[in-house]
This record gives structure tokens, C-alpha cells and sequence, in this order.
């Protein structure tokens, strides 16, 4: 048993050790290891093209886990006020868009969207005074909807747990004590959620900045990291990709260490 | 004792308030007035409609019939946070997230004009004296014991001086000691900040305690309201005596109703000779009947005494089926053959002129008549 838990371990990590370590190759070529160096992390962040994903990432992922945790939260408290047969059917909703694997949300995402734009676009060009009606098309906004669409999801979930996990007789408390429902929302409710709303936001960016394919379908000519790699990998795997991999790896991981941490410390309490 | 002056006009009145959840009704068509700088209790077990009762003045519920009035205003649709009530929570509710100073202000810092930061420091600080607490502003709540986050939660209510205190079960999450001595305090508190107290709990000792007036309910009805001591001493009827301290119960038949003595034929065939439990004339021959006798009004004596050196008008023999020593008495469980196993209380005092009872040893024990009552089984 120890022996194949071992096993499963090593088979699990080993490529991903494999990748940090050849990042590290002084050499010219992914498969030979010649000595140590670190002189790919510099390329890579020399790299223009790498930088310019980089950044175009980072936009998506920050605004959709901003957006994510807003749009999440706000659900997650009208939820519990949700009773019976109907809770039943959004609570399997929400876990439905989590476990949908993430090439059918994109086809679907791109389809939605694509058909969306077709309807709306005559109608805009229409209606439109000046001499060029602005077209929609895909784009970074694209990207972030749709990745705002299956982070939602998981802050919902985070979030909900730190609401049944919540005191009601504090909310009473505060009503009790001349707060209005909005001072109540804010001096109470808000600072009691922020754990799982901040952790929530956390999971989201690593999901958004990871996601490859649904940016695949959704990005139209816009190049995320993800997919900058993808593309480079094309070219043969150099230990440049190795480096932006294990740059992204190690940023992902702190990330979530400090998402688990913090609903640890919500737990705790 | 500087009780404030009694006015006119109740400071809390329930009038027909009924409050169902669906088909349960927690509240029925209550109807009682609580006057101001009244210390007054809620008695009852769980699910006995006291909590919700208080949760109507609070304002977490609205009565689905019946009025509720604050100082003489109806509080039908007033949300919570537009109330002159206070809660302390049975949990206490203390905000984590918040240090001990923060708490306490909290409720001024809600009001509107919001008061200055120095006038809320200059408060929170009194109200911290106040609750012994002087030195703890800016600890967090959980580095508090549970003594000191019920002193916490009462300062944090006190501080906007409401009309009406509302404590849900506040001493329930102490220990026993810690207990003992809360009630004494908030007993002195309620007396030096003059606000009215209403006390919600399961507990006859703390009721007994520390009210002016309990309220013993059942099934969300009122059984009956009065001070300790009428509760005590004329308890309605079965419900309470049972509820409010200990009780011997011997079931029997009214034999004869003169005035102020009522003659109870036990079902074990011996006639009792009573005091009415009520002033009403609610006493019929023939009717089915208890005769209550306190465990601490029973006398206990060597087997074959007489009345007269047990000092008593009743004398049944008996044979000790359990003792249990509680320091300053002892409880014994005295099996007769004809009324069932009657509990005596022997203080200590007795007990070291007269000494003690083992197990299994034969007595005599009795009670004089007027201390005897008639409860008629409803």
C-alpha cells in the first residue's frame, strides 16, 4: 500500500519536477540537462511577446475573479434565503458548472457568444449615428466573461460554507443595536464573509490565469500566457517554456496556499 | 432599595400577542404588562413559548395576532433597529471581528447624529467600569473567559440606555459559581442603572433568585405570574409546584370544604387537612385533588414517634430508601406504604440535635396541616 502511494505520488510529480528542473538547463535543448543556470528565466522575461501575454493574463484573470467574487457573493446571500425543492436545483446547478469540463463550456461560450454578436451587431449598425457602428467580436471581454462565468461558481460554494458556518444571532445583534440593514451588511455580514470572499477571489485568478482552453475558443486574436505557451510548444519545447512554466507554477501555488490558509483561519475561529 | 417610582403607564404590555408558526403556535393570545424598573423573568421549559415571547419585544418577531407595546406605543411592524430594547444574547453574539471597546460602542456608534468619537470613547469606558471590565478595551473577544464575555455583551447592551434590558438565557453558558455570582450582580445592576430587566430562562433558581415578578409559562400560555414567594408558597397548581422548587405530591379526593381548611381524602385512605392554594372559591367536594408538601416543611424522626416529638399536626411511618448528603442538608427518600415515596429535606442544623438516618432504617415523618396544600389536578 505505502509502496503504491509512493508510486502514485512519484507519477504525479515527477513531470512537474522534471519541468522546474530543466528550467534551470544552461543548455540550448528541453531533453539535455548541461549544467544549471538561470539565464532562460531571463529570456523569457525579455521575451516582448511572452510579456504582452503575461499582461493580457493578468488583466482577465484580475477582473474576472473581481468580477467573479462580486457577482458570486451576491448570489451566495440570496441563496440562503432559498428554501426547499428549488435550493435543491440551484445548489446542482452551481456544482454542474464546476464539474462541466472546461472544452464544453468553451464550444458553448464561443457558440452563446458568436450567435449573441450576430443578432446584435445589425441591430447596433442600425441604430448607430455616427459613420462607424462598433462591432463586437471576440475579444479580451469575451475571455473574461466567460471565466467569470465558471469562477463564479466556486465563490458561491466558498462563500455559502462561510455563511452557514455564520452566527445568525450576530446579525440579530447588530439589528438589535439600532443598525440598519445596510450598516448591519457592512459592519457585520461583509467583514465575517471577507475570508471566503478574499480566498474565493484568490481561486478564481489561479483558475482564470491557468485556463487554457476555454481562452483557447473565447480569445479570438488575443494571446494569453497559457496560450502563448501552447503555441511555442509547437516550435519544440525550449527550457524558455519550461521557465514561463514553472513561473506560472510557483505563482498558482502561492496563491492557493494563501486561499487555503485564509479559509483555514475562517474555519478556526 | 432605591427601586425607581412605579408609573402609570407599563413599560411592556402584550396584548391577545399570538405568534404560530404554521400550524404550532409558540405564542398564544399572550396578555401581561411589565412595569418600569421591573426585574422580571420568563420561567418555563423549552419550547414553552418564552423565548419567542421575547423575541417579540425585540422585535425578531412579529405576532401574527395581538399587539405588542413599548411604553405605551405599538411596536406592530417596527423593525428590530428602530426599538428602545436591548438584547443580551444567549450565546452573547459578541462580534468577532471587533476588540472589546469596539463591541460595546457598536450600538452608538449607530445612532443618528452619530455621537463624537471622544463622547463614545468617554462611554464606552464607563459602561466598561461599570461591568468590571476597565482595563480590557482592546483585548479580542476570544481572548476573553466566558465570565467576562457575558460582562462584555451586557455592557455592550446597557451602553445606548434602553428603555427595557431583554437577557435570553444569559447565565446559561457559565458554570455553576461563576453563575451564582452573576445573578448577584445583575441583580445590583439592574437596581443602580434602574432599566427595566426582562430574563428569559429554564432555570427556577436564577427566576427565583433574581425577579420581582415570574411569569411561568406552558404551551405558550401564561400558568401563572407573580412574585417568588406567592409562587413558591401558592403555587396554582401542580404545574408550578412541580416547576418552582421541589414538591411531594399525594393524590386524593376533597372531602370537605370549610373556609380556609380544605379536607383531602388521600387515595390511600387518610384524610389531610389543607391550606387553599387560591383565594377563589374553585374548590368542589367530590373533585380529584393534590396534597403538596414542600420537602423542607416534612419533619423526620425515629421510628413510632408521635406527633408531638415530631413537632407536627400529620404523622406517617416510613423506611428510608435513599439518602443524599448535600452538605448543608440532607435529602432522603422516605418510601410509605400508603402515599408513595415522599422526599424530606433535613437542614443541618436538626441533624446535629437530633442525628441522622441510614439507608434502610425506619421513621417517622409529618408536616403540619398549614403547611399542607390543596392543588386541584386541572
Amino acid at each position: 500500500m505505502r509502496l503504491y502511494s509512493i508510486a502514485v505520488y512519484l507519477f504525479l510529480y515527477i513531470p512537474i519536477g522534471i519541468i522546474v528542473l530543466f528550467s534551470f538547463n544552461a543548455g540550448r535543448h528541453a531533453s539535455e540537462l548541461k549544467g544549471l543556470s538561470v539565464k532562460w528565466y531571463g529570456k523569457a522575461l525579455d521575451n516582448p511577446f511572452v510579456i504582452d501575454a503575461l499582461f493580457t493574463s493578468l488583466t482577465i484573470a484580475f477582473c474576472a475573479a473581481t468580477l467573479a467574487s462580486i457577482m458570486g457573493t451576491s448570489a451566495a446571500l440570496a441563496l440562503q434565503r432559498i428554501k426547499g425543492p428549488l435550493k435543491a436545483i440551484f445548489d446542482g446547478m452551481i456544482y454542474i458548472s464546476i464539474m462541466i469540463p472546461g472544452i464544453v463550456i468553451g464550444i458553448a461560450t464561443l457558440v452563446a457568444l458568436v450567435s449573441v454578436f450576430d443578432v446584435l451587431n445589425p441591430i447596433i449598425a442600425d441604430v448607430w449615428l455616427g459613420d462607424k457602428a462598433p462591432k463586437l467580436e471576440l475579444g479580451m471581454i469575451s475571455v473574461i466573461a466567460a471565466h467569470t462565468l465558471f469562477t463564479m461558481s466556486l465563490v458561491i460554494v466558498i462563500v455559502r460554507a462561510r455563511i452557514a458556518g455564520m452566527d445568525r444571532a450576530l446579525i440579530e445583534a447588530s439589528t438589535d443595536l439600532y443598525a440598519s440593514p445596510w450598516a448591519t451588511f457592512r459592519q457585520v455580514t461583509l467583514p465575517q464573509l471577507a475570508p471566503a470572499i478574499l480566498a474565493g477571489f484568490l481561486l478564481s485568478f489561479t483558475f482564470s490565469f491557468d485556463d487554457f482552453i476555454i481562452s483557447f475558443f473565447v480569445a479570438g486574436p488575443n494571446t494569453t500566457l497559457p496560450i502563448y505557451v501552447f503555441s511555442s510548444i509547437r516550435r519544440g519545447i525550449t527550457p524558455e517554456v519550461n521557465a514561463i512554466g514553472a513561473m506560472v507554477m510557483g505563482a498558482s501555488l502561492l496563491l492557493l496556499i494563501v486561499a487555503q490558509l485564509l479559509l483555514r483561519r475562517d474555519h478556526r475561529r | 432599595m432605591t427601586s425607581p417610582a412605579q408609573t402609570d403607564t407599563p413599560d411592556i404590555r402584550f396584548e391577545n400577542a399570538t405568534k404560530r408558526y404554521g400550524d404550532v403556535v409558540a405564542v398564544d393570545s399572550l396578555s401581561l404588562a411589565i412595569d418600569k424598573g421591573e426585574f422580571f423573568s420568563f420561567l418555563g421549559p423549552s419550547g414553552c413559548g418564552k423565548t419567542t415571547s421575547l423575541r417579540l419585544i425585540a422585535g425578531f418577531e412579529q405576532p401574527t395576532e395581538g399587539d405588542v407595546l413599548i411604553g405605551g406605543a405599538s411596536m406592530v411592524g417596527t423593525p428590530p433597529h428602530k426599538r428602545p430594547v436591548n438584547m443580551v444574547f444567549q450565546h452573547y453574539a459578541l462580534f468577532p471581528h471587533m476588540n472589546v471597546a469596539d463591541n460595546v460602542g457598536y450600538g452608538l456608534r449607530q445612532l443618528s447624529p452619530r455621537p463624537p468619537k471622544s463622547e463614545i470613547q468617554k462611554r464606552v469606558d464607563e459602561t466598561l467600569e461599570l461591568v468590571q471590565l476597565a482595563e480590557y478595551g482592546k483585548r479580542r473577544i476570544w481572548e476573553l473567559s466566558g465570565g467576562q464575555q457575558q460582562r462584555v455583551a451586557l455592557a455592550r447592551a446597557l451602553i445606548c440606555r434602553p428603555t427595557v434590558l431583554l437577557l435570553d438565557e444569559p447565565l446559561a453558558a457559565l458554570d455553576r459559581k461563576l453563575r451564582r455570582e452573576m445573578q448577584i450582580e445583575l441583580q445590583t445592576l439592574q437596581r443602580d442603572v434602574g432599566i427595566t430587566f426582562v430574563l428569559v430562562t429554564h432555570d427556577q433558581e436564577e427566576a427565583l433568585s433574581m425577579s420581582d415578578r415570574i411569569c411561568i409559562m406552558r404551551d405558550g400560555r401564561i400558568v401563572q405570574s407573580g412574585t417568588p414567594r406567592e409562587l413558591y408558597d401558592r403555587p396554582l397548581n401542580r404545574y408550578v409546584a412541580d416547576f418552582v422548587g421541589k414538591s411531594n405530591f399525594i393524590p386524593g379526593k376533597i372531602a370537605t370544604v370549610n373556609g380556609r381548611s380544605i379536607d383531602i381524602e388521600s387515595d390511600g385512605g387518610m384524610l389531610f387537612s389543607c391550606n387553599p392554594s387560591t383565594e377563589q372559591d374553585t374548590y368542589t367536594v367530590g373533585d380529584s385533588a393534590s396534597i403538596a408538601v414542600r420537602p423542607e416543611l416534612i419533619s423526620i424522626g425515629p421510628p413510632g414517634s408521635n406527633a408531638e416529638a415530631l413537632g407536627t399536626d400529620v404523622v406517617i411511618p416510613g423506611r428510608i430508601q435513599n439518602r443524599i448528603f448535600l452538605g448543608e442538608h440532607t435529602e432522603y427518600l422516605v418510601s410509605t406504604e400508603k402515599y408513595g415515596e415522599i422526599l424530606v429535606l433535613s437542614p443541618k442544623y436538626i441533624e446535629s440535635v437530633r442525628g441522622s438516618f441510614e439507608r434502610d432504617e425506619d421513621v417517622a415523618i409529618g408536616w403540619k396541616n398549614e403547611t399542607a396544600l390543596a392543588l386541584e389536578d386541572t
